[in-house]
């Protein structure tokens, strides 16, 4: 298969990179300098695109590469991608569901614990030597607090299950009510914000959850409530819940994913409520190495002809 | 039971029988000195007499009927021997290491107290720990808002929780909840306690060395006794290995806190979340330049629902004792080395 060209959209993980180096022809995307030139020129040798949640196969993409059969995604999430005009040109698309479940769900709690017990913050208050002259604040207790969740997808149910052992009672929002989930429903996220303390994000990115929490969502949670996003930036309306943050309208936040990562808006950066970090949802090298081995084996797969392994289209 | 605001500025009445504050809870610098406040007894509180301690005791050594004291207000069998009336000891902690417990079992004293209204809290903190250092919550953190994630690129890695094999020491109030959570991760619990308790499901090691050696987390629940200061030194830390990480929301004296870091700096561990210290609050200085290492300061226990519980179990208990009704947080006074577990 090493004459089989794999472009690989941006830097995501060596090892990864090396896998792809070993088997196919791997052209690396990010080192090119003119990247519409090197796409004429290469345009008959590119079979196959790995993207991430970073950078993807888009609609120009795709059109500029007519060999293209196969993307295989390095996430879960499916929003770089123009899935139409994939299907459209029969293009096959894998992405890495379940390996990452885990991961993702554990951050999203401990996130929820960093806010509310303000673990960043006591870290920082011991290190700067404060304690000698005095206690720290109090903090918010996490046991008990309601949790709402918007998407009660695999990701939705993993972070469920690990707040029920913290006796969170548990609602969601999702875009059918599941009568055999025993979670209470709330048929939309306005709702599902007024009647708990913490909401996280947890759903797909799509044009229907483009800013799904917006200021008035951020309203209903108010000034207690605190919010996590574990799912894709663009899913907030990021001024708005920095505007509601500095103005103190909602308790807290933490954060994992933004609308223009890197670039976090600094305004968070000096509140004591709010945690942030730099999309590391899967960040473990227990969880990297297994979505590399996904998406090698989903390659591998396609051009050995064989069933795919985590297909989405 | 109303607060009594006027009671405040009056001075101690004839007829309210006297609780001694050996030395200033931590709820009074945040709350103020009426957090304790009843109508069924009244403080004295020699912090704000200019008598030195003992002349303030010999002085009120015949009204003095119950101690409030805290984690950091040693009860010793000197201060007691004082207090001839003495009928009770409160203590806003669920440790009670700091109480003369043979004194009091001698002298017929009653012990009370926080317990278990902050176990949950807790376990918490020692959840929030754990995921903190193993996926870097705090340095990843501290990256970001140095505005380092848009110039240096991504944060390295960290590990998973979900499937490690975490072993509690000290399966009490305390271990008990932070199993249940952490079973919802899932990881693997086994614990090492003084005896093996034959209702629950997890694996039992009958020493902590046997336990570090076959997992990857430690979580120090216990309390702290002669028999478990130090418990945790270079041998447990040797076995726990190098992709070991430690949790102590316990008490500092139980690890061996030159030996934890040592093994922090040379990597011998992966890291440690800890919320106490041998020398609170002094922390090691060399820890200070770790980004392996998440530290809070003795407060796993501080939170506003937390210290409103306690404020109603501390009142609860004098008013009980003076009224002649059961103690509602009594702790156990018998041989054995004790615990901090209410039984």
């Amino acid at each position: 298969m090493e004459s089989i060209g794999v472009l690989m959209a941006c830097p995501m993980n060596s090892y990864l990179e090396q896998q792809l180096e070993n088997r196919f022809k791997l052209f690396r995307f990010w080192t090119v300098p003119d990247k519409s030139s090197f796409l004429a020129s290469h345009k008959d040798s590119i079979q196959a695109v790995v993207g991430n949640a970073f950078a993807g196969a888009d609609a120009m993409l795709i059109e500029a590469l007519p060999k293209l059969e196969i993307v295989a995604s390095f996430s879960v999430g499916l929003d770089k991608i123009d899935l139409a005009k994939c299907k459209e040109k029969g293009i096959r698309v894998t992405n890495t569901p379940d390996v990452l479940t885990e991961d993702v769900a554990d951050l999203a709690i401990g996130l929820m614990l960093a806010v509310l017990r303000k673990l960043c913050e006591s870290d920082r208050f011991v290190r700067s030597g404060k304690w000698k002259s005095g206690q720290y604040v109090l903090t918010t207790k996490f046991t008990g607090k309601r949790v709402g969740i918007i998407g009660l997808g695999r990701i939705g149910m993993a972070i469920a299950k690990r707040a029920e052992a913290f006796s969170c009672p548990i609602s969601y929002y999702s875009r059918t009510e599941k009568p055999e989930i025993k979670y209470k429903y709330y048929p939309s996220v306005v709702e599902l914000a007024a009647n708990c303390d913490i909401l996280v994000v947890a759903c797909a990115l799509t044009t229907e959850t483009h800013h799904v929490i917006n200021r008035e969502v951020i309203d209903a949670l108010g000034p207690k409530g605190v919010l996590i996003n574990i799912g894709r930036g663009p899913h907030v309306d990021e001024p708005e819940l920095v505007s509601a943050l500095v103005e103190h309208r909602l308790g807290g936040a933490g954060l994992d994913v933004f609308e223009h990562e890197p670039e976090v808006p600094e305004e968070l950066f000096g509140l004591d409520n709010v945690v942030l970090l730099p999309h590391v949802g899967s960040g473990t090298v227990e969880t990297r190495q297994a979505m590399a081995d996904l998406v090698i084996g989903n390659l591998e797969a396609h051009f050995l002809k064989k069933p795919l392994l985590t297909p989405v289209v | 039971m109303a607060v009594a605001a006027e009671n405040q500025s009056q001075p101690p009445q004839n007829d309210l029988p006297d609780v001694l504050i050996l030395k200033p809870p931590t709820a009074f610098s945040i709350f103020g000195d009426h957090f304790f406040h009843s109508p069924k007894f009244q403080f004295l509180k020699p912090f704000e007499s200019p008598l030195p301690l003992p002349q303030f005791l010999l002085t009120h050594a015949q009204s003095v009927q119950a101690i409030l004291t805290s984690a950091s207000g040693s009860v010793t069998a000197d201060t007691i021997r004082l207090l001839p009336r003495l009928g009770l000891v409160v203590t806003t902690s669920q440790g009670i290491n700091h109480i003369d417990l043979s004194e009091c079992r001698r002298r017929g004293i009653a012990v009370a107290g926080a317990g278990t209204i902050f176990s949950t809290d807790c376990a918490d903190s020692a959840v929030g720990l754990l995921l903190d250092v193993l996926r870097k919550v705090s340095a990843a953190n501290r990256y970001v808002k140095q505005g380092l994630w848009s110039t240096q690129g991504n944060y390295p890695l960290g590990y998973k929780l979900g499937g490690k094999q975490v072993g509690i020491v000290g399966l009490g109030s305390i271990g008990t909840e932070v199993a249940k959570r952490l079973e919802a991760f899932p990881c693997s619990i086994s614990y090492n306690s003084r005896s093996k308790k034959p209702s629950v499901p997890y694996t039992f090691y009958p020493n902590v060395v046997e336990l570090a050696v076959n997992c990857d987390a430690l979580i120090i629940c216990c309390a702290l006794t002669d028999e478990t200061h130090h418990l945790i030194g270079k041998e447990v830390l040797s076995a726990l290995g190098k992709d070991g990480v430690i949790i102590n929301i316990a008490r500092g004296p139980i690890i061996d806190e030159k030996e934890l870091v040592q093994c922090l700096i040379k990597r011998e561990i992966r890291g440690a979340g800890l919320d106490v210290f041998e020398h609170e609050p002094d922390v090691p200085v060399e820890l200070l330049a770790l980004d392996n290492v998440v530290m809070s300061p003795h407060n796993a226990v501080c939170t506003t629902e937390s210290l409103e519980e306690l404020r109603k179990t501390v009142v609860g208990n004098f008013e009980a004792f003076f009224s002649n009704e059961p103690l509602l947080t009594p702790v156990p006074l018998d041989d054995r080395p004790h615990s901090s577990v209410a039984r």
